[in-house]
């Protein structure tokens, strides 16, 4: 079992504070909105995960548990 | 090329929309009751796969709705046809209103739904006249279960989470997923979401079996189709095709091509860009086209005369994507934006240095970031632009055109 990130494109406004807390997984394209890494979270980020999720003002990001096997590379 | 039972078959559909009579005397009377029980099995050995842009099995969105529904399910015939080059839907419906109707009433007896709403786009007037006059036809239990929803002009209105939240709280604008139609749509019912090609051909697969589907189109590939030709063709326009058919046959009974043509766009503008000897040779096989990382979607095929700058053309359809966004997702709104703004530089012989590069980077960075597919279906559309007119565009970037002066079409 792995988590992946998810972002509600809709609800997202391109704060960026998750961008500053994961930088790893998460960078800013030309207007500040998310780029995600694709692929599951690693072990050693998972905390900053979890906070990169709680400090959205928005609530726009959460934590999906994937089976390891089905695994997406980007959100289908 | 044509089966042997197609949807336009019977009288010529510029006739008009053909009445309940000699649509029963032409097809037979509807299958019911136990008939119709054994129709989500059927569509899903047939094969047949949505028309209206996404290619999903009918059969397994039936029974992902069947499922959840209780009996309280919801059908949206969708045929609110936002895509510019496609006309199929809108003559479907006005031409053969009761094969529409048929699909939408044997959806809902499948899947367990009370409630039809017949979504059609605003523009598309002779469909929704010919869609009430039928359901009028029909009397009492039909016009009660089954009414026509006028969809709002705009490409994102025939979405389907847009539609659903259109029928819910008047805004034709998609939503956040999950939930999906199927669990949670109309009312916070399951609903069914089916464009209404799918409809017709499911009408037609409850009448004569999933092997007819399957034969009438050319192995590997299943299914009768309608698709829309537009360019320099003698008879541009829907057309019923036996998918597998290549685009060379279609543009012959289109009545050949009239001019040279450099690219064909497949697809419409979710779809991508082809040199035309390749489009050509192309045939109209969802599977196989998904193969090459081409997809059928509504059965579009455009051809650009080579006469015409495939920047200038691209920039006019990638502006159209760009003012068509919902404006909900930041990525869609601005980069879709951006895009349209440096290709409409490039093509107007007015190019800042690094369009090209960063129209190339935007268009990688868009897709899967918006709520709904629109920034992945323009952003697909601009790759294949990248590369199919490659030359075309780093001409643009120095400010030349192999056109004459770079210059805008005109709208």
């Amino acid at each position: 079992m792995a988590d992946e990130i998810r972002i509600d494109r809709i609800r997202c406004d391109g704060h960026g504070l998750c961008a500053e807390l994961l930088p790893e997984l998460i960078e800013l394209d030309d207007w500040g909105y998310p780029l995600l890494a694709p692929g599951p979270v690693p072990e050693h980020l998972r905390e900053h995960a979890r906070q990169a999720v709680a400090a959205c003002p928005v609530v726009a990001l959460r934590l999906e548990r994937v089976a390891a096997a089905i695994q997406s590379g980007r959100r289908a | 090329m044509r089966s042997p039972v197609g949807l336009l078959d019977g009288p010529p559909p510029a006739a008009g929309a053909e009445g309940l009579a000699s649509h029963e005397a032409r097809l037979g009377r509807l299958p019911v009751g136990s008939e119709a029980q054994g129709l989500i099995p059927m569509l899903e050995a047939s094969g047949l796969q949505g028309r209206g842009g996404a290619g999903f099995p009918v059969g397994r969105k039936w029974r992902s709705v069947a499922e959840r529904s209780g009996g309280r399910a919801v059908v949206l015939a969708n045929g609110a046809e936002g895509e510019l080059l496609s006309m199929k839907d809108r003559t479907l419906m006005a031409a053969r209103p009761h094969l529409v109707l048929d699909g939408a009433l044997l959806a809902a007896e499948a899947v367990g739904a009370e409630r039809i709403a017949l979504y059609v786009g605003q523009e598309h007037t002779a469909a929704s006249a010919s869609l009430r006059r039928a359901i009028t036809e029909r009397g009492g239990e039909v016009m009660r279960r089954a009414g026509v929803v006028v969809a709002p002009s705009g490409y994102v209105s025939g979405e389907a989470t847009a539609a659903v939240r259109y029928l819910n709280k008047g805004v034709a604008l998609p939503t956040s997923t999950p939930p999906r139609p199927f669990e949670q749509g109309v009312g916070g019912r399951p609903t069914l979401v089916q464009n209404v090609e799918s409809l017709a051909l499911s009408a037609l697969v409850a009448r004569f079996g999933d092997a007819w589907y399957r034969e009438a189109g050319r192995r590997p590939a299943a299914g009768p189709a309608l698709v829309t030709v537009s360019g320099p063709v003698a008879r541009p326009g829907v057309h019923e095709i036996a998918l597998g058919t290549t685009v060379s046959e279609l543009v012959a009974a289109a009545g050949g091509l009239q001019a040279h043509v450099q690219a064909a766009l497949i697809g419409g503008y979710f779809g991508a860009w082809l040199p035309s000897e390749q489009a050509l040779a192309l045939s109209l096989d969802p599977a196989a086209l998904r193969a090459r990382g081409v997809a059928f979607g509504c059965g579009v095929v455009a051809f650009l005369p080579a006469a015409v700058c495939g920047v200038a053309a691209t920039a006019d359809i990638i502006s159209y994507m760009a003012a068509a966004s919902a404006r909900q997702c930041g990525p869609c709104l601005f980069g879709l934006r951006a895009i349209a703004e440096a290709t409409g530089r490039l093509a107007g012989g007015t190019p800042a240095p690094e369009d090209l590069v960063r129209i190339s980077r935007w268009s990688a960075q868009l897709p899967g970031r918006g709520g709904c597919r629109h920034p992945d279906g323009a952003a697909g559309l601009m790759r294949s632009a990248l590369e199919v007119f490659a030359e075309e565009f780093s001409l643009h970037q120095r400010g030349a055109c192999q056109h004459g002066a770079p210059q805008r079409k005109a709208a």
